[in-house]
């Protein structure tokens, strides 16, 4: 009925997150490794703002066509109160209760997906910077 | 029907965004975040009906399944309208700047 609205709301706040974190965050750390052939390596940790935009887009992309899906439906009108829902105080109850189950689960699992995206990256950083420290030494 | 559709997208974007990484000039991660945003929600939705419904959510009538696959391909139609409107708009290649500034 409204589910979409949950992951919106959570998509605008994530949104302007990213957008102060941005600001406050300084150039990312780089670290450069010589290497004995001339060549130049390095290493970029990604922004925590450039992970929180995955969230976001992946927030909105999946409020936005769900919110279509709604309109397909009816469920969502381009007059006031928008929601064909909230004119039936019976219905709205009902769609609140669709808001505080479907809804929260949709936000809940795409953030713990992100969360996993951070863990994967992490390890991947991790790994890549090791290979990079092992190349080093055995050079050095 | 939309949520398969919606993951069968989101698995092609994803293979596209991989083949041409690290490169992102045409900022397909935003169409592959916005697939799979809407696939896990739809997910979740089909989960919940599935509780509902039990094994008759597994045969639902040709009608619901031709209006169905309609609104997925609508909302294939739609995520790529948008990925195109962001692409035009942050133009990562410059190419409608230089149409714009183009001296003569």
């Amino acid at each position: 009925m409204a589910c979409f609205l949950v992951s919106a709301a959570e998509a605008a706040i994530v949104t302007v997150a990213a957008k102060v974190m941005e600001k406050k965050e300084k150039e990312p750390a780089k670290v450069e490794f010589h290497l004995s052939d001339g060549t130049t390596e390095t290493a970029t940790k990604i922004p925590f703002s450039r992970k929180l935009k995955w969230l976001r887009n992946l927030l909105w992309g999946g409020s936005v066509l769900l919110a279509f899906e709604h309109v397909w439906h009816g469920e969502v009108v381009p007059w006031f109160p928008f929601l064909t829902a909230a004119g039936d105080p019976a219905d709205f109850a009902e769609m609140l209760h669709e808001m505080a189950t479907v809804g929260v689960t949709m936000a809940l699992l795409v953030t713990a997906v992100w969360v996993c995206m951070l863990v994967v990256s992490a390890l991947i950083e991790k790994r890549a910077q090791k290979a990079i420290h092992t190349e080093v030494s055995a050079e050095g | 029907m939309t949520l398969l559709v919606t993951v069968f997208a989101a698995v092609i974007c994803t293979v596209i965004w991989y083949k041409n990484a690290p490169k992102s000039e045409m900022l397909t991660g935003i169409l592959c975040c916005m697939y799979w945003g809407a696939s896990l929600m739809w997910l979740v939705d089909a989960i919940f009906e599935y509780a509902e419904l039990k094994e008759a959510y597994f045969t639902p009538a040709p009608a619901d399944m031709l209006n169905d696959l309609f609104l997925g391909l609508s909302v294939i139609a739609l995520g790529l309208v948008i990925w195109l409107i962001i692409l035009l708009i942050k133009d990562p290649k410059g190419v409608i700047k230089n149409m714009l500034f183009k001296k003569k």
